[in-house]
């Protein structure tokens, strides 16, 4: 099959490689084309679990059964997605699992879809009503710094944490399909 | 019209009391309301994770302790209410295939922690035909008591994961409240694995 990206950024493989140094063995996911490179990496490491979700929240859950059996496991979905795990993040909240979620932001820049909007809007804020701490990058070259602190506050200190993907990062989807 | 109401005729107290009795060594998670009564009513112990809300996700953190823990069998109990709002991780956990895990669902037919509203389950839906269609390896349905100790060998023998539908009476017990502090009952269990808190 053909890869989905056929030179992914070097920001995306450098998320890759922070998972995977960081010793994650779960990858949940909702696909996005911002988190492709990541997802094709990760179905193709046999030492990592891509566990494909039909919604977001199944994510948190599944995320906080990895810890309990003492496996690292981190969360990746769109802005969209933020809002199905809001009940599902009193998981997290209660039981102070650690909590690393890495969201590619929609509808905030040249975007083209106004029902990603809304979302887009609340995503920080929906964040952190339930708790969760959100960090942001928006430039290529913070990407790799921000979801390594991101990763350490989690994984060192026990915290929940999202890192915002800047949509600016992504660039603009084509609309017209060339032939 | 109701398959449930006419033919559910087990305790699920002591259906619960007897698989665990017969699965010792189960990593167990249960479900939001009576499943966790359930459960904690048969001998509250370290291996047992319970969900005091966080409705529909009993099953999703069944999925990632089992891949984390393939050695062990995971046994997950809920109730038809519970996986009903979580009903896309069948689809989710049958993509996985993870063989050390089983979903016991005591499905009386209705939401009993909030008056007995009939539920799903009891207006046509089949959450074994949902699992079966979701590609569960073993789908079983389970109208006898008698069957329970089969269901125990299936849970312990990890060979492909199962999904039993137990057909329970509508009875409202009396509670029996599990410990509801998280964190303690998390470290507790991560303790039983040897793991440290974080």
């Amino acid at each position: 099959m053909d890869s989905v990206i056929e030179s992914p950024a070097t920001w995306q493989q450098e998320i890759f490689s922070i998972l995977k140094q960081g010793g994650v063995r779960q990858v949940a996911y909702v696909p996005d084309a911002g988190h492709a490179h990541v997802i094709e990496c990760v179905n193709a490491d046999p030492d990592m679990r891509g566990v494909v979700l039909t919604t977001e929240e199944e994510g948190v859950a599944t995320v906080c059964g990895a810890w309990l059996g003492g496996q690292r496991s981190v969360l990746l979905m769109q802005s969209s997605g933020v809002g199905n795990c809001i009940n599902m993040l009193s998981l997290i909240q209660n039981c102070r699992f650690p909590f690393l979620c890495l969201v590619t932001m929609r509808g905030e820049w040249a975007e083209f879809n106004p029902w990603q909007v809304p979302m887009a809007k609340a995503t920080q804020l929906s964040l952190e009503a339930m708790g969760v701490k959100a960090l942001r990058a928006s430039r290529p070259e913070e990407v790799a710094e921000t979801v390594r602190a991101g990763f350490d506050a989690v994984f060192l200190g026990g915290d929940s944490v999202a890192v915002l993907l800047s949509q600016s990062l992504i660039g603009r989807k084509e609309w017209e399909r060339s032939k | 019209m109701s398959q449930h109401a006419a033919t559910a005729g087990i305790d699920r107290r002591a259906f619960v009391a007897s698989l665990l009795d017969n699965c010792p060594q189960a990593l167990v998670i249960t479900g939001l309301g009576s499943s966790s009564y359930d459960v904690f009513a048969a001998g509250d112990r370290p291996e047992n994770f319970y969900l005091w809300g966080a409705m529909g996700g009993a099953s999703a953190v069944g999925l990632g302790l089992a891949l984390a823990q393939p050695q062990r069998s995971v046994l997950v109990v809920t109730g038809d209410g519970e996986q009903l709002m979580g009903l896309g991780v069948l689809a989710t956990i049958g993509a996985q295939q993870p063989a050390n895990l089983s979903v016991v669902i005591l499905d009386n037919g209705h939401f009993g922690e909030t008056g007995m509203q009939l539920s799903h389950t009891s207006m046509g839906t089949s959450l074994a035909a949902v699992a079966r269609g979701c590609g569960f390896k073993h789908v079983v349905e389970v109208r006898e008591m008698a069957a329970v100790n089969s269901l125990a060998g299936q849970v312990n023998a990890r060979a492909g994961c199962t999904l039993a539908q137990v057909f329970v009476r509508a009875d409202a017990l009396p509670r029996a409240l599990p410990p509801r502090d998280g964190v303690y009952v998390k470290n507790r269990f991560r303790a039983a694995l040897g793991l440290a808190p974080f």
